[in-house]
């Protein structure tokens, strides 16, 4: 037996203002403070379509490969529940925005977890529709407090949940609810797949039901309020016109502008979809497929990354280890994101190219990174300058050093000279550590070698 | 009386025989001699009043300042609403005791496309509840009565109506029957399955029910959203006429509304009757399931009749 499932993912739009009422758009403003008549549902109001959003659907579908209805249409969803005080939600039941997409993702797998695996997944389709309120439940006073700004929560997820044997027909589906993260994702999903598969084993029947993940438990228990199967009456909308969508060059004379959304001047509006950006990014620089990954998942990283490479002489590949290692650490500690860091693309591109030029080791670059950080005002020559982390590069004071530690560690020179020549990188450790890092580490090898080659 | 139509008063208006606040109180005066028929569920006289006042004063001020309002035919002129239009801070309540006590914070657009004219409120009138019905008997706020009910009960003192009344038809029958009883110039009802059209003719005015997205929905608490409108009831087609050119029009409230164009006719307000063809049913077989068929067979001819015989060749 496997299981099957669906996720239901529901995107909040990122406009000013709702889908269907001017009322604004706005994260953690006080309850009932952004509510039109229509979202109070005061009677003989109408729902007007936001162009934004219907962009940004277009664009989505787009983005997932998915054939864009050039005619859709909007339904009413009847159900009762306060937070919804039409009675009814509008979505688009019978047909949505855009169907049949595919979305093509790889992942990092193999046992290094740095072999790329591609894999691709349908979407079903793509549907615009009214969020509802938001509903506390007081327990101490036995009431519950609707919001009616609109739910905030950018992205929310509902899983669909069967077993079955390949081959054979699906079997009944729940609904898993109350779901907060990809990671209770993956274990509601797995769960659920585990209850239903050992109550088919011991000869139970799996109900079409609606069920609550809790995650302290990591179980999906049957949500009193939602049982038999709901009868949503679906009904055309019928406030609100087809919506309809046309391409550049053949829209009919005569209408508004302002009322017609374009499908190619969307199309054009795509910013470079992820996938395409991450093999751009591993061709053009040469860098590791996994450090792609890296990039683009990171909200700026990408655009850090290229900014610094443009701005610096040293070479992509070595680019690539400060921005995903030094830079990423750095931020995670702080928990910032790429446009608050305290170092610039331009900054690390300045210390970059000093560390080319050969004015300070790699070791101490590093150094110099972190007070960077802690001081993003001075420039990377002032920090090397008023630290003295400067490369030291004289060879008479090189050759003091080195002589020093070969003259303390006998036992490594010894295993050097019987031909273990490993160790040499302790030594080199050392004079680094007399150095505090500055030492001219392709200088010292050559001395060291010399001096343990006698 | 100040003329039975909005052109003359208005005329009245303009040339300054009667003033604004004069004519909103001959109006009140009117609803209340006529509060037997319970055409208004809610009669707005301070904000009438201060609206005609308003208006009045506007009016002299014209020839002195600049603060001037461009204003049309509508100035001045008192006009009710069917209960089923939101009008702000104004209760509205559909007849129902469900939104009994509910006051709207705005206007439905068609009521403020009036306003912005300069037309004065009395108030909202009765009707089925929700507008659901055809009779305008359904109301929680008790029946409308036909002004011409003692035509029909067979003649009495027109003050006063016992038990025995004619219906006003439904279910825009408060309207109808406040303009056919002269206590205002105009009323907006509404019209699904005929409920401005019925009570039209039942009370003997004009009524006209727009193409459905002419005129714009919003603020009018709705019976079937895909083919209420909102109705015109008056005393004359040209006033009629006048009224739906000043409505129509695409509202972004309201996405269910289409572009229209102008009306481009002027209708008089005398009708030369040599001038004109009117057509009547010679099938009356229609009306035999319902056992109506001698009934307006003899109604046709009798009104036939009665007009000019060189009107009808064909009869």
């Amino acid at each position: 037996m496997v299981g099957v499932v669906g996720l239901e993912v529901h995107a909040q739009i990122n406009s000013t203002s709702k889908l269907f009422s001017g009322s604004q758009v706005s994260f953690s403003s006080p309850p009932n403070s952004r509510v039109s008549y229509f979202d109070a549902s005061l009677p003989g109001t109408l729902p007007v379509l936001n162009r934004r959003c219907v962009e940004a659907a277009v664009m989505t579908g787009l983005a997932l490969n998915c054939t864009i209805n050039m005619k859709s249409l909007f339904d009413r969803k009847h159900y009762f529940y306060a937070d919804m005080p039409a009675g009814y939600q509008i979505t688009q039941q019978r047909l949505p925005i855009a169907v049949s997409g595919l979305l093509i993702y790889s992942h990092l797998g193999g046992p290094k977890r740095n072999q790329v695996i591609s894999k691709s997944i349908r979407i079903k389709q793509i549907q615009l529709e009214q969020d509802s309120g938001k509903s506390l439940h007081d327990e101490h006073q036995s009431q519950t407090l609707i919001d009616l700004n609109r739910a905030e929560g950018q992205l929310r997820v509902d899983a669909n949940v069967s077993v079955h044997r390949p081959g054979e027909p699906l079997g009944v589906r729940t609904e898993v609810k109350n779901i907060n993260s990809i990671r209770h994702l993956a274990r509601a999903i797995d769960h659920e797949i585990q209850r239903q598969m050992e109550l088919l084993e011991q000869g139970g029947v799996v109900q079409n039901e609606t069920r609550a993940f809790d995650q302290k438990t990591g179980l999906t228990i049957p949500m009193r309020d939602k049982e038999g199967l709901q009868d949503y009456r679906f009904m055309p909308e019928p406030n609100l016109p087809p919506l309809l969508l046309y391409v550049s060059g053949r829209v009919p004379a005569g209408l508004d502008p302002s009322q017609v959304v374009l499908v190619d001047r969307v199309k054009a509006l795509l910013p470079e979809l992820p996938g395409v950006r991450r093999e751009r990014l591993v061709e053009e620089y040469g860098i590791l497929p996994e450090h792609s990954y890296t990039l683009v998942n990171e909200d700026g990283l990408a655009d850090y990354f290229e900014t610094v490479v443009k701005a610096t002489k040293a070479e992509p590949r070595k680019v690539i280890g400060w921005v995903v290692k030094e830079l990423l650490s750095n931020l995670n500690q702080q928990n910032l994101k790429v446009n608050q860091s305290l170092v610039a693309a331009r900054a690390l591109a300045e210390l970059l190219d000093l560390l080319e030029t050969g004015h300070v080791s790699s070791t101490a670059a590093k150094v110099v990174f972190q007070e960077l950080w802690k001081n993003p005002e001075k420039g990377a020559e002032k920090i090397i300058q008023e630290q003295n982390l400067g490369l030291m590069s004289d060879a008479a004071t090189l050759q003091i050093i080195c002589q020093k530690v070969v003259e303390s560690h006998p036992e490594e020179v010894k295993a050097i000279q019987n031909g273990n020549h490993k160790v040499l990188n302790k030594l080199m450790g050392q004079v680094q550590k007399e150095t505090k890092g500055r030492a001219d580490p392709v200088q010292v090898r050559a001395i060291l070698q010399e001096l343990t080659s006698s | 009386r100040s003329g039975r139509s909005p052109r003359r008063v208005s005329k009245a208006l303009r040339e300054g025989r009667v003033s604004a606040t004069d004519l909103c109180r001959k109006c009140l005066q009117r609803i209340r001699e006529t509060h037997y028929l319970n055409a208004y569920i809610s009669v707005t006289e301070e904000l009438a009043m201060q609206q005609a006042e308003r208006r009045r004063k506007l009016r002299l001020l014209r020839g002195y300042t600049f603060m001037w309002e461009p204003r049309g035919i509508l100035d001045g002129v008192p006009f009710s609403v069917k209960d089923n239009f939101c009008t702000q801070g104004v209760e509205t309540t559909c007849a129902s005791l469900m939104l009994k006590g509910y006051t709207p914070p705005f206007n439905a657009t068609v009521v403020q496309k009036l306003l912005d004219q300069g037309a004065v409120l009395l108030g909202k009138t009765n009707l089925d509840e929700f507008a659901m019905g055809s009779g305008s008997t359904d109301s929680s706020f008790g029946p409308v009565r036909n002004p011409w009910s003692e035509a029909v009960t067979g003649g009495r003192s027109s003050t006063e109506l016992g038990s025995d009344w004619a219906i006003a038809g439904g279910s825009s029958g408060g309207s109808a029957a406040a303009v056919a009883s002269l206590s205002c110039y105009l009323s907006l009802g509404s019209d699904t399955g005929g409920s401005t059209r019925n009570p039209g003719a039942l009370c003997g005015v004009v009524a006209l029910k727009p193409t459905y997205g002419v005129l714009s929905r919003h603020g009018l608490i709705p019976l079937v959203n895909s083919m209420d409108v909102p109705g015109i009831l008056t005393r004359r087609v040209c006033d009629a006429a006048i009224v739906l050119d000043i409505l129509r029009g695409p509202d972004e409230r309201d996405s269910t509304t289409v572009p229209s164009p102008a009306l481009d006719c002027a209708l008089t307000e005398e009708l030369d009757l040599t001038r004109i063809t009117v057509g009547i049913p010679q099938v009356t077989d229609w009306f035999q399931d319902a056992g109506q068929e001698v009934v307006v067979s003899s109604a046709l001819a009798g009104t036939a009749g009665g007009l000019p015989s060189d009107l009808f060749p064909w009869r």
